[in-house]
């Protein structure tokens, strides 16, 4: 018989009361008690990327924490990129360069894309296919992606 | 692939985290640190710990620190910390060659350095740095503490020299002297696959002949090491081809490789042959 | 009313898919839950080969939380499940049960289901559920000796023959004989998404409900209905988004039944879905298949009969596709060569691993590696070059429709159109071809291990016979095309749109497609075989074509004009000349309304069924040309130049197009260096993670460059569209290997996938040699 933890999550800056066992992935978490379908699960053993969110900036496999983890840090999720209406440049920039097919593998790119991009605005091509490695697409090939990625990088890098 | 339940514990302190493990690892209770290779295999059910001791939350094990010619790492030191200028010197050159190689950049933010150390993969590319520069670990227990040299704490296939009741609060590693030339290598089908083999190699010139000679294996053997052999055949030789193919071949004659279903033994020979030859041709 | 009507044909727009899957709002199988639904878990055989003794779920059942365990006791009623084409009687001994009973015949064969409150507690019941299995020797190798599936029957249901000529008399006249033997290694789809199903009984309506169907709802809707007993109005399958398909997601497997069966004995909602580990043992396998072929050629390197003996792994039972995949190879080996003598058998074996099924480009993919292995080795016997021996043999443009008395997908082979040739210098130009081959040869002499490779190959699609869609203009202005097809993330909406806006007049912004609902039109063909794009969007511009008729003749009316004066730009109806009073299309909608004054006796409603057939499926083709350069000290293959041509017939939206061809070609890719499923000579599974299943990454990728021909509209269907869903992956296995070998020396490489240690071995006997 498990015990229950009652924790706070904070996703895209709202507030989750939830309570679960230790055990509970901080990816179930997000989707099923916060209802955030948005991150997705491939593969359950931290390979894909598929479940990709950030935590505290940073990307990470959300199929590789725990949800007690989890309390006191700062979560993005997918759903948090858009603001109102307004797409945030890297969705734009999906849609644009179809950088996705089946969609299931979109929101962890985006979220490793968004994360690695904050951080490290300068990033060499290179570097940058090397960061897009991360993560499994199925449908796409990669192309657009790493077309649209970078296309993002390059005005955020001429944006003074 | 949900793991089997556990009790969580997330201790404040490493005297905390000590006595939690005494007390609970005769009931299967194990440390978590970045859980990039403890979780998946608990996703698998192949790991199925009755407790775990979350170390993430103790502030003093998150030290990186240059203490004279000694560089400590802690407990919760990630990966992504030595992708940067944040170690000096030659051995921060290396670290951050190295760490490159290490998985994907998510992986990097949450893995550790001592975790990895911990966990002896034979794959894993920071025991092939504690191998290939006498690194010790630095395990503590409610008895103590004991200093690893590296060549003591591995001991086979994900076996170390750690007592059930131990953790590695901490890994040191020498900091080389200015002009120590390094060069690290690594072959996996992908990359950020798990490695099939890997060579680090180190050596200083003296009147245009190597000195302090080190080569290291990982990924070929049960665990990482130092192949005397092959620094045999580089210690006072000039650089340059011959010595390096030497030392690869030496190397290659030296280990004990591990065989799978895709690599036999004798295509991690010649792996670790061309791999020394090719890290001795990057440090050049 | 300005301005002349847009063009969507041809047009690379973005999709009209996109927007929910990058806000994370999709609605993939596992986003679907349903209140006090249950979850549940299957526990699978551990052995590949076994009798099952004895299973006890005493201890399982004692968990908090689990509601019911399930075996082959419980659900005696239900029989196995049966090929999608319907009833055959020599291959039904060897369909698969829902639940196992008797034996066991591979590693993850369902042998028991449990249900529970939660997924993480049903995975702790099913842990506790004791499966005592008497393990018996395990088959591996479809090309030994075929022995016993059941009393009675061999692991050989039947053998795949085909052939026409002459066999016989052509070796005797050969002037040379090549020999091969080759073999493909098992790989399969491998989506982002694994397989999910929940089954949803609705007592109120007496429906039953299949949620996170694919692929082919309708057909699955009449082979459940007859599966379970019920009409096809009381069961429903609804499909939301799909994480990629393949051929491998949307055939009925046993968890699909489990859980409808499930939800209306429990009375309560049944979710399942499956963990990657599952997926890689459970899922459909594919393209495993062993060939032994002999090329009888004349004196001047035309092939004059192809003898062709293959071995084709099956896994333990017959799926749902029958032999198809068999006698697709059978039927479309041949190629885009003329082949005057022909006689193949496929040996369809039975092995105790992972039933097997398709998998984009399905027996293509396979025997492209196999003819153009040939076409290679039968240039280096003859001292011709590769191209030159290719173009001895293509077919010639003059030559079409060119009819093989072969079957493919039980439809005769017919070439409609297609300049092969033309092709094969459009592809050898845009690369450079002769500059290649003397960058090559100069780095060649430099020490380096570099090759060249080419293959060409003729996909099909547009399998027919029919299909149907209804066009409806709403008031608002609004179009929805109610169509029977599928989507697996291809694109298949934006299509679709483009084509009924172009025909409609109005924008592709403004039209809806539905799909993947059973209950919203009675007929259906999915999405599968490279089939949509032409015979959905042609019933749609042939259902839009009738709305536009109606629209016009009720405008006339309306606006006191003639038909042939009006046309519809960006939804207004207006003179051609611009002169005039005009009317929106949702407006003529309204005067079409049942309850319309203005209606008169035309039929209510602005809407009108469409309909497409076609008797044969439709042919593009290709040619992909590779450069490779082979790391001596590891082995390792590393992609430089990669070269897709592929005639489309008609691209409606070529950066779809590209994306299909790119993202096939990944997956080629992957068969031909990185992916394998492997097993020990127990038949355990190896490849059960993504660490040792390896699917290529964007660093994998090289830079592909990408030619899309509309030399060859097909003339089976008037938007001239051949599809190009296939094209990418088909012959990616054929040309690696084609370079590969190049850069050896030749001869060398006879299997898939090529992977470092083996072409380090031959690097070290070659140095050795020397």
């Amino acid at each position: 018989m498990s015990e229950r933890h009652d924790i706070n999550l904070k996703i895209n800056g709202a507030d989750y009361a939830v309570s679960v066992e230790a055990r509970r992935t901080l990816v179930d978490t997000i989707r099923d008690n916060c209802g955030l379908t948005g991150t997705h699960i491939g593969c359950e053993h931290g390979v894909c990327g598929a479940c990709t969110v950030l935590v505290d900036g940073e990307p990470v496999r959300s199929c590789l924490m725990f949800a007690v983890q989890a309390q006191g840090r700062e979560i993005r999720t997918v759903e948090g990129l858009q603001q109102g209406d307004r797409l945030h440049p890297l969705q734009e920039a999906f849609m644009q360069h179809h950088a996705l097919q089946c969609g299931f593998c979109t929101p962890g790119f985006l979220m490793l894309a968004v994360g690695v991009l904050e951080k490290h605005a300068d990033l060499s091509d290179e570097e940058l296919i090397d960061v897009l490695s991360s993560n499994l697409c199925r449908c796409t090939g990669y192309e657009n992606i790493i077309k649209a990625v970078r296309a993002v990088a390059e005005s955020m890098k001429a944006r003074p | 692939m949900k793991p089997a339940s556990f009790i969580y514990h997330a201790p404040r302190s490493t005297d905390e985290a000590v006595s939690l493990l005494a007390e609970l690892a005769p009931q299967d209770g194990r440390i978590l640190a970045g859980g990039q290779s403890l979780v998946p295999t608990m996703a698998f059910r192949m790991a199925r710990p009755a407790h775990l001791i979350d170390i993430n939350g103790i502030a003093e094990l998150a030290k990186l620190s240059v203490s004279g010619l000694v560089l400590s790492i802690g407990a919760c030191v990630r990966h992504a910390a030595f992708d940067s200028d944040t170690v000096p010197g030659v051995t921060g050159d290396l670290l951050r060659k190295v760490v490159h190689n290490i998985a994907h950049y998510p992986i990097r933010t949450r893995g550790t350095f001592c975790g990895s150390v911990a966990n002896a993969d034979p794959a894993s590319e920071w025991c092939c740095v504690m191998a290939s520069l006498d690194g010790i670990a630095v395990a503590r227990s409610q008895r103590g503490t004991r200093r690893l040299p590296a060549s003591e704490f591995y001991q086979g296939i994900m076996a170390t020299a750690l007592a059930e009741d131990e953790m590695v609060v901490a890994a040191e590693l020498p900091m080389l002297p200015a002009g120590t030339r390094t060069g690290f290598v690594e072959f996996s089908r992908r990359k950020g696959d798990f490695a099939i083999a890997m060579a680090l190699v180190a050596y200083r010139l003296e009147n245009g002949a190597m000195v302090e000679p080190r080569v290291g294996i990982g990924g070929a053997e049960a665990h990482a090491r130092r192949i005397g052999a092959a620094e045999d055949a580089l210690r006072g030789q000039a650089p340059g081809a011959e010595a390096f193919s030497a030392a690869g071949v030496a190397a290659a004659a030296a280990i004990d490789p591990l065989e799978d279903i895709n690599n036999s033994a004798d295509y991690r020979r010649g792996l670790v042959r061309t791999l020394v030859t090719r890290a001795l041709e990057s440090a050049a | 009313m300005t301005g002349k009507p847009t063009a969507w044909i041809g047009a690379s727009v973005a999709r009209l898919e996109d927007r929910p899957l990058v806000t994370g709002r999709g609605r993939f199988a596992d986003d679907i839950s349903f209140p006090h639904q249950l979850h549940m878990r299957m526990v699978r055989s551990a052995y590949a080969h076994g009798r099952l003794s004895r299973i006890d779920t005493s201890e399982a059942l004692a968990v908090r939380g689990v509601v019911a365990i399930w075996t082959a006791a419980d659900i005696a009623d239900l029989p196995p499940i049966d090929f999608r084409e319907g009833p055959n009687e020599t291959l039904a001994p060897f369909r698969q049960s829902v639940l196992a009973s008797g034996h066991v015949r591979y590693a993850g064969e369902p042998v028991a289901a449990v249900f529970a409150t939660d997924p993480y507690v049903a995975e702790d019941a099913a842990d506790l559920v004791e499966v005592v299995i008497d393990e018996l020797d395990a088959v591996i190798d479809a090309a030994d000796e075929p022995s016993e599936f059941a009393k009675g029957l061999t692991t050989e249901p039947t053998i795949c023959r085909q052939g026409f000529g002459d066999i016989a008399d052509a070796f005797k006249h050969a002037a040379k004989i090549v020999e091969l033997d080759l073999a493909i290694g098992r790989h399969s789809a491998v989506p982002l998404e694994t397989r999910g199903a929940i089954g949803r009984y609705d007592a109120a309506r007496d429906v039953l409900e299949l949620h996170g169907a694919a692929k082919v709802p309708h057909r699955n809707r009449e082979s459940l209905s007859r599966m379970l007993g019920r009409s096809t109005g009381g069961i429903h399958l609804y499909e939301s988004h799909v994480g990629g398909g393949f051929g491998v997601r949307g055939e009925i497997y046993p968890e699909d039944i489990l859980v409808l069966v499930a939800a209306m004995r429990l009375g309560r909602p049944v979710k399942w879905i499956e963990d990657r580990r599952e997926h890689m043992i459970a899922a459909n396998h594919s393209r495993q298949q062993r060939h032994r072929i002999r090329a009888a050629v004349d004196a001047d390197g035309r092939l004059l009969g192809i003898d062709d003996q293959f071995y084709h792994d099956q896994g333990a039972y017959i799926r749902t596709h029958g032999t198809r995949i068999a006698d697709m190879s059978c039927g479309i080996l041949p190629g885009p060569y003329r082949l005057p003598n022909y006689r193949v058998n496929g040996h369809f074996r039975l092995t105790n691993k992972t039933p097997a099924a398709t998998y984009r480009s399905p027996g293509r993919y396979e025997t492209n590696f196999v003819r153009e292995r040939l076409m290679d080795a039968i240039a280096r016997e003859f001292g011709l070059s590769r191209i030159e021996i290719r173009r001895r043999n293509l077919i010639a443009p003059e030559e079409m429709p060119y009819a093989r008395p072969l079957l493919a997908l039980g439809d005769e082979v017919v070439l409609d159109s297609g300049h092969y040739e033309a092709l094969l210098d459009k592809a050898l130009a845009r690369c450079n071809w002769d500059r290649l081959e003397r960058e090559v040869q100069a780095r060649r002499k430099a020490g380096e291990l570099v090759g060249l490779g080419v293959a060409m190959y003729v996909e099909k699609s547009g399998l027919g016979p029919i299909d149907g869609v209804r066009v409806h203009v709403h008031p608002s202005g609004e179009v929805e095309v109610i169509t029977g097809g599928a989507s697996v993330g291809q694109g298949f909406e934006t299509v679709v749109a483009q084509v009924c806006a172009e025909v409609l007049g109005i924008d592709y912004r403004k039209i809806r497609v539905v799909h993947g609902q059973t209950d919203r039109i009675e007929y259906g063909i999915g999405a599968h075989a490279t089939r949509a794009t032409v015979m959905t969007a042609n019933a749609t511009a042939n259902a839009a074509a009738a709305v536009r008729a109606k629209a016009l003749d009720m405008a006339a009316q309306l606006l006191q004009s003639s038909v042939g004066d009006l046309t519809i730009v960006n939804g207004v109806i207006g003179r051609h000349d611009g002169k005039g009073a005009t009317i929106t299309l949702g407006d003529t909608a309204h005067h079409l309304r049942p309850m319309s004054s203005t209606r008169g006796e035309r039929v209510p409603s602005l809407s009108a069924d469409g309909w497409f057939t076609t008797e044969h499926m439709t042919y593009p083709y290709g040619v992909q040309i590779a450069q490779v350069k082979i790391d001596q000290g590891t082995g390792r293959v590393d992609v430089e130049k990669m070269l897709i041509a592929f005639d489309v017939g008609r691209a409606i939206n070529p950066m779809l197009v590209r994306g299909q061809l790119v993202g096939g070609y990944a997956q080629g890719l992957g068969g031909a260096l990185f992916e394998e499923f492997q097993y020990d000579e127990r038949g355990q599974p190896l490849s059960v993670t993504f660490a040792d299943y390896l699917l290529p990454t964007a660093g994998d990728m090289p830079e592909l460059d990408v030619l899309i021909a509309e030399d060859a509209p097909s003339p089976r269907n008037p938007l001239g569209i051949k599809g190009a869903g296939e094209g990418g992956v088909a012959a990616v296995g054929a040309v690696i290997a084609s370079a590969v070998d190049d850069a050896l020396g030749g001869g060398l490489i006879t299997q898939l996938p090529i992977t470092p240690q083996a072409l380090k071995a031959i690097i070290d006997q070659r140095k050795a040699g020397k």
